[in-house]
């Protein structure tokens, strides 16, 4: 086992998708992920790959449209705003059928919003976030060990479905410290894929990337992507559940307020109160499965760094809306155990 | 659980000392978190960074319930004092801190002349190193011993071979 | 009698309108790209507007589809990844120096290794004609139908824009007839030499009718690139390191 080294959640992340074979990255400062560019800004030449320092968001998520286009494991990263402008690029990803990896380090709030940890982005992340039919699938790490691990599952998705994958990830997790393992260097194999442009000698058939509408599926277009979604609905579904069964209030939280909520659960019962988590790690698709093993809850209760609550809507359609679904949250920190467990108590009443 | 907190001017090394201190707590087999001020918390040129200590899985990197804090300058006092718990040592630079500077009268207070005594040793920027010294023999986080190894790890794996870093740090233990 | 014979990479004639130049300058980047000897590595990243209709059966060649404005930057991005590629941007002049122009810039600014191929038409084709930055002073288009106020809009000219950056090579020519369109060729031959030869950043600008949009005859739009587009963007070679 390979020791255990102090990284930061973000400088993790960088050294994990190298680590899982990628040679190409096109980024932009923005705070809170803006240690991945600079990590990368040295480390992408000591592995041999390409690294650029984009002139905008837009510019990075094109050029690793280009690369993905040509069968690189490309990736690209981004917060917030930042965020808001790659949204173009992820739907022509998505729409072209290529695989990439775009990590959202969330903060907080609207236009500029704050720097500071936050989940603000959930709803564009989940619904798509740019113009047209797709979602992507989003994975929502909690710590930093837990970064490095998905980085590699998330190339893994994206090449198995040929879809953009998202690392929701946040400044929580992303400026932390924590003590962490790194898993060997693994080869991708850029040839790996026959669709993949390259070049093409004159007696073969070129190789088009464009709207897979176009390319390969004109009059099967609706059948083929539903089936797409519903297979990737179907099997990908991931999520921790900690002491749900017989939990009166299940708390459902993601990333770093999940960490939070987990020892929520722990103080509720040494007081006599039942409460549960269950912790999304996709938030699309959003794990529905889980909540059949809430046998006993009466209620939901999500636990969130924004304002609206903007989970609330799929744990009310996880249910079914069978049960009152609360919502405790806080703009500027993760809410305190003592507030989780007031919220969660109220909605017993 | 212990919650430390170190602050001081950009370029003082609060954010290195926090890091060695977290380094040592993994290798002493603890769970360990370490989250650093960053952005517009910069301006105005001071630093700080959260490290917490722990044998049971940390949940969050944010301070509540400050166990110490390294203060090695004034308005990282008045920044970070209120936050400490009764009982909770704060440390700070002799040398920039007056004696009659107002600090809470439930918290034990040392002083140390950091800035001094690493002038002394020749390692002028090893400042923070006494004050780390100064914490091992004061509190018990871990051993002046603990301490020496893991800062000794930290500068190796660095690339950085000064043996004054050392020094500081063992002479930051005797105050 | 002359033989009539289709560059090796040419599968067809595509479906640009009448007098169209898209599908000459398409003609002119298969033989260069055969005549390199690269068009085997070659990868066409082509804008989604009336240029991309060379990647429905008209050039052999691996090709991107990139939206629009961002051919560049993709283009910059498949070269990333397969350095030893050839790699080209073709797109018009609303995708280059409007909505692409930030990426055109910085492309430029790096001297990044590519060649761009620009059709100046002086006008958004795809979209029915609407006014570019190209559109040349009181010239009709359907969003300036009293002829474009110049001294609102301005008229860009690519040269002015990024000609003292660290491009390579930037070129402008014209495919009014047969030497004018030999001269094109060999513009668009360096191009891709420099990228070969690892030079670095070349743009070659194509002023090219579109009789559709400009409600002429084909013969007439010509004309009007021949005659009047050429006031504003002149030909010739602009750098060349």
């Amino acid at each position: 086992m390979a020791e255990k080294v102090l990284m930061k959640g973000n400088e993790a992340l960088a050294e994990a998708a190298l680590r899982a074979g990628s040679r190409f990255y096109s980024g932009y400062p923005i705070t809170p992920q803006t240690e991945i560019l600079e990590y990368l800004s040295t480390r992408m030449a000591e592995v041999g790959g390409f690294f650029v320092q984009a002139e905008s968001e837009l510019c990075g998520i094109n050029m690793v449209f280009g690369a993905a286009a040509a069968g690189a494991r490309a990736f690209t990263t981004s917060s917030g705003p930042g965020y808001s402008l790659k949204q173009e690029g992820i739907s022509y990803l998505a729409a072209n059928d290529l695989p990439a990896v775009i990590i959202d380090v969330m903060r907080i709030g609207s236009g500029l919003g704050d720097i500071f940890m936050g989940q603000g982005d959930y709803w564009q992340l989940t619904r798509g976030g740019g113009h047209g039919d797709y979602r992507t699938i989003v994975l929502a790490p909690n710590s930093v060990q837990e970064n490095v691990e998905t980085v590699q599952l998330a190339f893994d998705l994206a090449e198995k479905y040929l879809h953009p994958v998202i690392i929701a990830s946040d400044a929580g997790i992303g400026q932390m410290m924590e003590p962490v393992e790194l898993p060997d260097f693994k080869d991708h194999d850029i040839n790996k894929f026959d669709w993949a442009v390259r070049g093409c000698k004159e007696d073969e058939p070129m190789r088009a990337c464009q709207n897979i509408y176009y390319a390969k599926h004109s009059t099967d277009y609706p059948e083929y992507l539903t089936k797409k979604y519903n297979d990737i609905e179907e099997n990908e579904q991931r999520w921790e559940s900690y002491q749900v069964e017989d939990a009166e209030v299940v708390l459902v939280a993601y990333g770093s307020s999940s960490r939070v909520a987990k020892d929520t659960v722990d103080t509720a019962r040494e007081q006599g109160f039942k409460l549960g988590l269950i912790r999304p790690i996709t938030l699309w698709p959003f794990p529905k499965k889980a909540f059949a093993e809430a046998k006993a809850a009466k209620a939901f209760c999500t636990v969130e760094v924004n304002i609206l609550g903007q989970m609330v809507d799929d744990v009310k359609l996880a249910t079914e809306g069978k049960f009152p679904v609360g919502f405790a949250g806080n703009f500027f920190a993760i809410p305190d155990p003592d507030e989780i467990i007031a919220t969660a108590k109220a909605l017993l009443k | 659980m212990i919650e430390i907190r170190f602050a001081g001017f950009g370029g003082q090394g609060v954010l290195t000392t926090g890091m060695v201190c977290a380094t040592a707590g993994m290798d002493l087999g603890k769970n360990v978190t370490w989250y650093p001020s960053y952005g517009s918390q910069m301006r105005g040129g001071t630093a700080n960074c959260s490290v917490k200590f722990d044998d049971k899985a940390i949940a969050s990197p944010f301070l509540k319930n400050v166990d110490i804090l390294c203060a090695m300058n004034t308005p990282s006092v008045d920044s970070f004092q209120g936050e400490l718990k009764p009982g909770a040592v704060m440390f700070v630079d002799s040398g920039v801190v007056p004696e009659d500077y107002p600090v809470r009268d439930d918290i034990k207070v040392v002083r140390v002349p950091v800035n001094e005594i690493a002038h002394k040793a020749g390692n002028p920027r090893g400042a923070n190193l006494v004050m780390l010294g100064a914490m091992a023999a004061h509190t018990d986080i871990f051993t002046v011993d603990e301490i020496v190894k893991a800062v000794e790890k930290f500068f190796k794996k660095k690339g950085i071979d000064n043996p004054k870093n050392l020094e500081c740090l063992k002479l930051g233990a005797e105050c | 009698m002359a033989e009539v014979r289709l560059p090796k990479r040419i599968m067809n004639s595509g479906g640009w309108c009448q007098g169209c130049g898209h599908g000459v300058v398409v003609r002119l980047i298969a033989e260069v790209l055969d005549e390199l000897g690269v068009a085997d590595k070659a990868i066409a990243v082509e804008d989604v507007a009336c240029g991309s209709m060379s990647m429905s059966g008209v050039l052999n060649c691996d090709a991107i589809m990139a939206a629009h404005g961002r051919p560049i930057p993709v283009a910059n991005g498949a070269k990333g990844a397969r350095p030893d590629s050839i790699v080209y941007a073709h797109l018009g002049d609303g995708s280059a120096y409007s909505i692409g122009s930030a990426e055109l810039v910085h492309t430029a600014l790096r001297g990044d290794n590519m060649t761009v191929i620009v059709v100046n038409n002086t006008v958004y084709g795809m979209t029915g004609g609407q006014m570019a930055p190209t559109t040349l002073p009181a010239e009709k288009t359907a969003s300036s139908p009293k002829g474009k106020d110049a001294d609102r809009y301005g008229v860009l000219n690519v040269v002015d824009l990024i000609g003292k950056l660290n491009a390579t090579y930037i070129a402008r020519g014209e495919i009014y007839d047969v030497a004018s369109t030999a001269k094109t060729k060999a513009m668009i031959k360096k191009a891709f030499q420099n990228q070969i030869d690892n030079k670095g950043f070349s743009l070659v600008e194509v002023l090219a009718p579109c009789p559709t949009n400009l409600h002429m005859t084909p013969v007439q739009c010509k004309e009007f690139v021949h005659t009047e587009a050429t006031k504003f963007f002149p030909l010739g070679e602009f750098v060349d390191k």
